[in-house]
Formats: C-alpha cells, structure tokens, sequence
C-alpha cells in the first residue's frame, strides 16, 4: 500500500563511509567507468530498463535503497493501525476481509524487501536500520485509528492516495521494483474498494454511525493529502528521480489527481471533505484545495507525531519475539543439512 | 543476492509459479525461509494467495549461475549475423501459399 511519494532522508547514526573517501582509479578504470555511465544514460533515456546485476551509478543504487526499503517499512508497519481492529471487527465477514488486507500488506512489504535485496542490501540491514530509527516510513502510520470507520477511510483514502502513487512506480526504471509495484497494484484494488464499501454500508446506517464516518473522513483528509509529499518547489529531490526514470509523475500533480477523483466519490458517499476552499476551477479543469499544514507533517516525518513510538515498539517487540522462532527454523535446518550429508548407519 | 547473507539470516530462496496446467513455471519474486519445505509454504501465502498457481518451485538463489551482463554483447552475439534462422529470410513465391 503506502508509498510516501517523496523521499526523506533516513536519519543519521551510520553516514557510512565519508564521500571525500572515494577510491583512487586509474586512468583504465576511469574510462570503463565513464563507458558504463554512458550505456547506463542511454538506456535511461531510451527509457530502458536497469536490471539487478547491470552497472548503476552509486547514487541510483542508494536512491532506491533508500525509497524501496521506505515502501516496504511503510507496508510492514501499515499493518499495525489496521491490525488494531482486527480483534473488534463488527462481524466474521468484516474481518476476515482485514484479515487478508492486512496479509496483503505484509506480501507487499516482502515483495519490496526482496526488490531491494537485488540492490545488495541485506534484509537484516534494511530490518536493523527501521528497527534503530534510523529508516523512515510513511508518517501516515503515525496516526491512531480511533474507531471502526477509520478502517474504512484508510482503504478508501489512505490506499487511495497510495494507489495514485504506486501506479507510476510500474514503469520505474528498475526492474525488480517495477515488477513488484505490479504485483501490488493489482491488489491494492480490493483494499480501496473494501474500504469504500464498508463505508457505505456505515452510511446506510443511523445517525451515529453516519456521524463516525464523517470524524474519520475529517480527521484523515489532510493527512492524506500530506502522503503525496511536499509541493514540487520544495521537492530538492524530485528532478534527480525524474531524470532516473525513478519518480514519473511530480507530487503536486499526483494531489490534483487524487483530488480530483476523490470529491466524486465522497458526493456518492454522503460525506463532506473538511476543506471550506475546495471547489470546481472550471478555467483549470481541476478542483481548487486549501492550504496543508507541513509544519505538523514535518513535525510527524520527525518523528514527534502521535503513535510514532508506540508502532516502532511495536514493531520491535514483534521482531524480537520471533527471534527464536527464526533461530530454531534455522537450527531444525542445519540439523537435517547435517543428517543428510552422513552417511547412513546400516540398521 | 550479490551479498553473502549473515550467518543467522535464512537464505534467500527464488520462487517459480505455474499458472495454470500447460504453462511453464514463471520466476515471480524471492523470499528468505530456512529450508527448502518452509520456502514452498511461505511460497504460497506470499505468492498465490489469489489463486496465481498450481504449482510451486523454489530454488536457493546462491545456487543460480547467471551469465554477467556485462558479457552481454560478446555472449549473444553469434546469433547477430544469422539472419537465415528466421523464415522471412527466404522469398517464396506467392502461389506456393503458405508455407
């Protein structure tokens, strides 16, 4: 589900080596350097595809590090808001229904680990640098689902935005990541789709329950809007990932896109979305939205947002508490390894 | 897959998923399992938890030999200057139909 359409830098605590320490080449290597940056710009610009094992520029490399691994902290961490309820489901359809949305975000985020994996990056390093704080995730996870409806409005908005996102993300330039968003997308369908209709059903229902829909639609609107990242004037990033064939589409006009294919749907719904300024711009064809407030953004990316610790202890706790289920997995392995490599005593 | 996994990293397995009968086993993605019949397993739940197969291979990733890409020009091209491999090589006449 959740990409966070822009890619903040993960914090520090291990810079890695300094980059005035560069190796020194020799005038051989220089110049199979410069061949392979020439090849690697020609199929960018032919908008080719990167493949695991083809020569990439380091920046590239630890660009998509850094913006794979985020995706695939956000789905494995996304599962937490959502899993709070699976417990409370208002009956045995809804949750099962969570219950597979919930797995399917856990796929998600193991389908991205594994594309990232190609870059040369552990699982276990990408797995210590979220677990340290080092990594980050998409900061709407840093919010609290308060009741039964926000289930739904995060199918139907949360995933929403997402999908805007992550449809772009299948013609990235690199391989393995494109063909994960692939995968993703085709099931990222069933988790708005989900949402939407349980909302529906909420709608139908009496005054209360009308009532709950509308909190979370206001409690979760902006904060939707947010995920897209910030405005294109401020994105230092965006140019490089448009120039790699990494990001397709900027993040203003990613919002517009959301914007504009949400207020229909919320009309369909019976709700309103909490912005007195949107309305129709018949000369731009779009609609017009207010202003988003990117100091609390900022101040949730930075790690000071309501749940920010809880789902990061959370997570933790998890990993530690399976560590022994890992560790006998692996011992039970290299035991029937080792019976298999002995010989067998006659009887 | 370019790195040794650390010692108590399960390894990285790849993961091939028949369709449907009388299509051939597709590469779809790679998971980390400790042996051979927990890969299968976790296989299907990350993999086919839509009906995508009805079959699974796995295979540990270090024990695929892959050309280099960086060979790719010299690897692959004997094959440049055969153009008569392919039939539109040949001109038939017409009235021959098809052949």
């Amino acid at each position: 589900m959740y990409t966070q359409s822009f890619n903040v830098p993960d914090g520090h605590g291990n810079p890695g080596p300094a980059a005035d320490l560069k190796p020194v080449l020799s005038a051989q290597q220089q110049q199979l350097l410069a061949q392979a940056q020439t090849l690697f710009d020609a199929v960018i610009d032919a908008d080719g595809k990167i493949e695991a094992k083809d020569w990439m520029p380091e920046a590239y490399r630890k660009t998509l590090v850094r913006q794979i691994s985020q995706h695939a902290h956000s789905e494995i961490v996304g599962m937490l808001p959502e899993g709070n309820w699976i417990s409370r489901a208002p009956s045995l359809k809804r949750k099962a229904i969570l219950i597979a949305k919930v797995q399917d975000e856990g796929g998600h985020g193991l389908y991205l680990y594994s594309a990232a994996e190609t870059l040369g990056t552990s699982r276990d390093q990408m797995l210590d640098a979220l677990h340290t704080g080092r990594a980050k995730y998409s900061s709407i996870f840093n919010y609290p689902t308060l009741t039964w409806a926000d289930v739904g409005v995060i199918g139907w908005l949360v995933d929403g935005a997402a999908i805007m996102n992550q449809i772009p993300l299948c013609r990235c330039s690199y391989g393995p990541y494109a063909r994960a968003m692939v995968r993703i997308c085709k099931e990222e369908s069933f988790h708005q789709r989900q949402g939407f209709e349980s909302l529906m059903v909420m709608m139908q229902g009496n005054a209360e329950q009308q009532a709950m829909v509308q909190d979370a639609v206001n409690r979760w609107w902006w904060k939707c809007l947010a995920m897209f990242g910030p405005p294109d004037a401020d994105s230092t990033n965006s140019t490089q990932g448009m120039r790699w064939g990494i990001k397709r589409v900027s993040n203003d006009d990613l919002r517009q896109k959301f914007v504009d294919a949400t207020v229909p749907q919320a009309k369909v719904l019976g709700v309103t979305l909490p912005d007195p300024d949107l309305k129709w711009n018949e000369a731009r064809g779009h609609y017009d939205y207010g202003a988003i407030d990117w100091d609390e953004f900022w101040a949730t990316v930075n790690g000071n947002g309501p749940c920010n610790k809880e789902r990061l202890a959370t997570r933790v706790k998890a990993h530690n508490d399976g560590q022994w289920v890992r560790d006998a997995a692996m011992a039970y392995a290299r035991k029937q390894q080792q019976r298999l490599a002995q010989p067998k005593e006659a009887a | 897959m370019s790195q040794p996994a650390p010692p108590n990293e399960w390894p990285l397995w790849e993961v091939f998923v028949r369709s449907k009968q009388g299509i051939e086993h597709k590469h779809c993605g790679s998971l980390h399992a400790a042996d051979a019949q927990q890969a299968l397993r976790m296989a299907r739940d990350v993999y086919t938890r839509r009906q995508e197969g009805v079959s699974i291979w796995v295979i540990p990733s270090a024990a695929i030999t892959a050309s280099d890409p960086a060979d790719k020009d010299s690897l692959f091209d004997p094959a440049k200057d055969k153009v008569y491999r392919h039939p539109t090589f040949f001109v038939i006449p017409d009235e021959v139909g098809h052949m």
